[in-house]
């Protein structure tokens, strides 16, 4: 085998793509399609709770097309980080939506399944171990934040899915997967160059947000070769560029240069980008530095607990000059009220004047009018019901000094002002694992689905 | 003394991970990178956020995309208690003070 084709039909699945595109894509004849379905951008919610940050119907949209070319086509069907966060319920989610178009389809299929969940008890070993370490500004990990996680996911390297695929897999669906792999599997099982391929995934996994213009719901086509690999867009509304495509390496990392994986790191240093005729573009000169040891990223969240909002504007000019400490004092009221209740926490958002930034905001001057987001977090709903509702009201009828405005304090866009908005999650687990085997973590089980 | 941001193509700042904020300057050709590219520095990153300079991680310079990459340390892990922006897309403004 010369060359190798891969098909990135989306850089999300359930981001979806236009047909033609991918259509344009089969007929180059690919070798495998691939899809990454996952990211930490959504935030830790969902990770932590074990839904999906992309919706069902948009999900099965996407993957009703890619199923049936593949079996079609006789080539294999890989997805990464099913179900977004890829711990063991998005898994299942995205299994069973599988399961649905296959009877719909009426076609039958050999799926593997790599599970990628961590069990607590081997995690608390390994930490004894001193088999444990942070990843980047993350403090130390603790026995708690192991108890605490409602789901721990470690992201697989290339070996589980290359097992998957050498077993004869039909559709492959794995867990949490370092987002290159599944893109990189097969080219490194034919024996093509693991630097290049895993670069080649590094690009493909974002689909054609690497072209110009990039957009995430359109395909991109990688083609390996002996010494390099080259990339295509699939419509003619965009092309990649030299420029597109090494700017894209910039994207969502720390350093461009060194683009650290499971077993080692991919140096670009020595990267050329070469752009061909007909808006493609040629990859050469990356390498793989092994790592000394084989690091598995840990990934995992935990319970913060249920949170109540509000939301109200403020135009009166003598209480937005007193803004903050209105808000201090209203902070004071709530917690002489319900002294017994310690564990809650009560935020303010203040939109006009750093409500975007938070404390990076270096001119933290109020416009004419602020957008308060009264937010309370607390380890029941109820509580945190309580904490807001008290929060919003005493803000509402708070006699600030100078007050013109005696009979409210606050607008609010809607009856019943507070929302209820459920649990709340926060990363607890970010951290790296050495392993002995890259495989042990991640069995593979094949099973048929379908008709 | 000129805006960086009136040379730029792009400035932009995105999550790198939950716990880094990550910003991509990139320039139109490499003329004006290499111009440019040396007067963006962890002392003025960190006076325009004002933030210790210990919390700017890295300021890498990567020629093949007229690019330079900033990466600072989130004030808080993405989606923890007072998060404002989940993302980390809308922490870049600041950054249209620097001037070279």
């Amino acid at each position: 085998m010369t060359e190798l084709r891969v098909l990135s039909p989306t850089a999300i699945l359930g981001y979806g793509f236009p047909l033609a595109s991918f259509q344009a894509g089969l007929e180059r004849n690919p070798h495998v399609i691939a899809v990454d379905a996952g990211s930490t951008d959504p935030g830790p919610y969902y990770l932590g709770s074990g839904e999906s940050f992309t919706q069902r119907s948009a999900v099965k949209r996407d993957l009703r097309y890619m199923i049936d070319a593949a079996l079609q086509r006789k080539i294999p069907l890989i997805i990464g980080t099913a179900g977004g966060s890829g711990a063991k319920p998005h898994v299942d989610w995205n299994l069973a939506i599988i399961e649905e178009i296959l009877v719909e389809l009426k076609k039958e299929a050999q799926i593997a399944v790599i599970y990628s969940d961590i069990d607590r008890d081997i995690l608390l070993q390994e930490l004894k171990n001193g088999r444990v370490k942070p990843l980047g500004p993350v403090a130390e990990l603790t026995e708690e934040d192991i108890l605490a996680s409602t789901n721990i996911v470690a992201q697989m390297g290339l070996e589980p899915i290359m097992e998957a695929i050498e077993k004869g897999a039909e559709i492959i669906v794995s867990g949490r997967a370092y987002d290159p792999t599944v893109f990189a599997a097969l080219p490194v099982l034919k024996g093509f160059d693991m630097a290049l391929a895993l670069h080649m995934g590094k690009i493909l996994e974002c689909a054609a947000i690497a072209a110009n213009p990039g957009s995430g719901s359109d395909c991109l086509m990688g083609t390996i070769g002996a010494d390099s690999f080259i990339l295509e867009t699939l419509n003619s509304e965009r092309e990649c560029t030299r420029l597109s495509v090494a700017a894209h390496t910039l994207y969502e990392k720390s350093d461009p240069y060194s683009l650290p994986g499971p077993g080692g790191t991919l140096d670009l240093h020595g990267t050329t980008f070469e752009q061909l005729p007909g808006g493609r573009v040629r990859v050469a000169g990356t390498k793989f530095v092994p790592t000394d040891g084989y690091f598995l990223k840990l990934e995992g969240a935990s319970l913060l607990g249920y949170r109540t909002i509000s939301i109200a504007g403020v135009r009166d000019p003598i209480m937005i000059s007193q803004i903050d400490e209105i808000i201090e004092r209203v902070k004071d009221r709530v917690a002489d009220n319900f002294q017994d209740l310690k564990d809650y926490q009560l935020h303010v958002h203040c939109y006009g004047k750093n409500g975007v930034m938070g404390e990076l905001e270096p001119h933290p001057a109020p416009g004419h009018e602020l957008g308060l987001v009264i937010e309370a977090v607390a380890p029941t709903q109820e509580i945190a019901d309580t904490i807001c509702s008290f929060a919003r009201s005493t803000m509402l009828h708070y006699g600030y000094p100078g007050r013109k405005a005696t009979a409210g304090n606050l607008a609010f866009p809607y009856s019943p002002s507070d929302v209820s908005a459920g649990a709340v999650y926060k990363f607890s687990i970010y951290h790296l694992l050495q392993v002995d085997d890259p495989k042990s973590l991640f069995p593979v089980k094949m099973g048929r689905s379908g008709l | 003394m000129r805006y960086v941001k009136d040379v730029a193509l792009v400035i932009r700042s995105k999550n790198a991970g939950p716990y880094e904020l990550t910003f991509d300057l990139m320039f139109p050709s490499a003329e004006v990178y290499n111009e440019v590219k040396d007067a963006i520095t962890k002392e003025k990153v960190a006076a325009l956020y004002k933030i210790e300079e210990s919390k700017v991680l890295s300021i890498i310079h990567f020629a093949p995309a007229h690019a330079v990459k900033i990466t600072i340390v989130r004030p808080r892990p993405s989606g923890d208690l007072g998060e404002t922006d989940v993302y980390g897309a809308q922490q870049h403004t600041p950054l249209f003070e620097l001037t070279y």
